[in-house]
């Protein structure tokens, strides 16, 4: 069994066709972004179409599922019974992307140890047999 | 221009007492935007059933067919939804607006917001969205912001303030911008409001101490630099020029104003943390100031005092940077000279309180105290003043608008 960092109670995503793929991929332990399959341009959030070329023949490719800190902020408030306190929300840009960002966690680091431009890498927190939510801990 | 008789002016300014979150228990939303809106019709000298028009922004709950409605409108010829965000809309709905009168639409059209937090749950928290399925597991987005939400929320992304710490961590970053700096906003702010009586927190003064020694909620930021949670109503009339002449106050013309954001932007750093630094430490806000300094051709230097919207400390800093009043990167030693501050500043801000100290009203209030500084009527006065600049929220696609003494 994973290692568990936030609880049940944690807000489940709400997809649509462009994000269930992304969401699907997480759950197999694949970290990914869309990929323009007409131009090759990237993109973070998934969208219905390619902002550059206008294809709607998109698609998604995996990522090195490493990055560095873009931003985050230490979070002192407990809105959730179960969660770490305090915890991170961090910006995290992906290696091998052009500078694609995802925002997530880091965990497995004291807060205060957080700092912009640390190397992280991704890990999946198994949440239920239907959820799996990608996090990052620092890059061994 | 077109006809210079039809040029946008803002005629009314009113609001109901402002209280803090759910503090009214006595009124509803819908009756307290009712009063906002009579107010300043009789501010304007205007018979409110002579308003012909209704603007708003971001899913006003307060739908304004049914305002216009409530207070016998004699007829309605127009009815304006913003797309902007929130903070982002209030100029935009009043540019809208000035739009509208200029084109003939429509003769005198108030622009509100009504919120009684304590009512419903609050804007700009997806608290109500929390724990509320069995298990975790993927759902259906019922629409395209819970779409997005799907990409922050599973993060614990769960409000404004983490948000934009981290577009403020990001700031101090690369610019080096301290606490102290963006506590040097909350302090003029504070002492703006402790002169304006209807200010929540007129006579509960602040020092840079108070606010270093105030609670962390998201780093930076601390509870001193973020906005309040507020129950009030507040309302701006806008008509024509030839109108306004006639009417009870001094004319306060709309020179220019702007709406929009890079086209990448979306929503801003609440949903989405790409883009450059310029983008994301930036605001957002480069195209509104652009587009109000052409439209104008004024300079930062032409600008007597400001309503930058403040729901965070930090963000009025980015603002600043956008418009130009300082260079991208020194807003905080800005802050800290002191520009902001009544009476001595160069830039007096918020001088009625803002969102920080006299109430959350999702920045319509910028417009009201704008106005009441043009006409000679604000509590923190600046002597002369002849131009004021109105802005709506740095960080989400925003608006601003350029005001002038007649
Ligand atoms: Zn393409």
């Amino acid at each position: 069994m994973s290692e568990r960092h936030f609880p049940d109670l944690m807000p489940s995503p709400g997809v649509t066709r462009e994000s269930l793929p992304w969401w699907e991929a997480v759950l197999q332990g694949r970290l990914v972004v869309q990929k323009c399959n007409a131009c090759g341009a990237e993109r973070h959030p998934p969208c219905p179409c390619c902002a550059r070329c206008g294809s709607h023949d998109v698609g998604m490719r995996d990522t090195e599922g490493t990055g560095v800190v873009y931003t985050f902020t230490v979070v002192h408030q407990k809105f959730i019974p179960g969660m770490p306190e305090p915890y991170v929300v961090a910006s995290i840009e992906l290696d091998g992307t052009d500078g694609l960002r995802v925002v997530s966690n880091v965990v497995g680091v004291e807060p205060s140890e957080v700092r912009i431009g640390m190397p992280v890498e991704v890990f999946f927190e198994h949440m239920s047999d239907e959820l799996v939510v990608p996090r990052f801990k620092p890059r061994r | 221009m077109s006809d210079p008789a039809r040029q946008a002016c803002i005629v009314g300014v009113g609001e109901t007492r402002y209280a803090k979150w759910g503090g009214i228990t006595d009124a509803s939303e819908r009756g307290l935007a009712c009063q906002a809106v009579a107010n300043a019709a009789a501010d304007a000298g205007l018979d409110v059933h002579d308003l012909d028009g209704v603007g708003s922004f971001a899913d006003d709950r307060n739908l304004g067919v049914l305002i216009a409605r409530d207070l016998g409108f004699r007829e309605l010829r127009y009815a304006g939804m913003s797309w902007l965000p929130g903070g982002g809309g209030a100029c935009g709905a009043v540019g809208a607006a000035a739009l509208a009168v200029e084109a003939g639409q429509a003769d005198a059209i108030v622009v509100y917001r009504s919120l009684c937090q304590g009512q419903h749950y609050r804007f700009g928290s997806a608290a109500a969205s929390v724990g509320q399925l069995p298990k975790p597991g993927l759902t259906q987005a019922s629409n395209l912001l819970e779409a997005e939400m799907a990409f922050s929320l599973p993060f614990g992304m769960f409000s404004a303030p983490i948000a934009y710490a981290m577009v403020m961590q990001r700031h101090m970053h690369l610019f080096g911008t301290t606490s102290e700096q963006m506590g040097a906003v909350a302090v003029a702010t504070r002492a703006h409001a402790n002169r304006n009586p209807r200010a929540v927190m007129h006579g509960r003064p602040m020092t840079l101490e108070d606010h270093q020694g105030s609670r962390m909620v998201a780093e930076p930021f601390r509870l001193f630099d973020c906005c309040l949670e507020n129950d009030g109503a507040c309302a701006v009339i806008v008509t024509t020029a030839e109108r306004a002449r006639d009417l009870a106050k001094p004319v306060v013309r709309i020179a220019a104003h702007a709406q929009g954001a890079p086209g990448e932007y979306g929503w801003g750093p609440f949903l989405d943390t790409n883009g450059s630094d310029d983008l994301y430490a930036g605001g957002g806000a480069n195209v509104i100031a652009r587009e109000i300094w052409a439209k104008s051709g004024m300079v930062p230097g032409d600008v007597d005092c400001a309503q930058i919207y403040d729901h965070f400390s930090g963000l009025v800093l980015l603002m600043l940077e956008a418009f130009g009043f300082c260079e991208k990167g020194e807003g905080g030693p800005f802050a800290e000279s002191g520009a902001l501050a009544w009476p001595n500043g160069s830039l007096p801000n918020n001088t009625h309180g803002g969102s920080l100290s006299e109430a959350y009203m999702h920045g319509m209030n910028n417009l009201n105290e704008g106005v009441r500084q043009l006409r000679g009527e604000s509590t923190s006065q600046v002597e002369g003043a002849e131009t004021c600049l109105v802005t709506s929220a740095a960080g989400v696609p925003t608006s601003g608008a350029l005001l002038v003494r007649d």
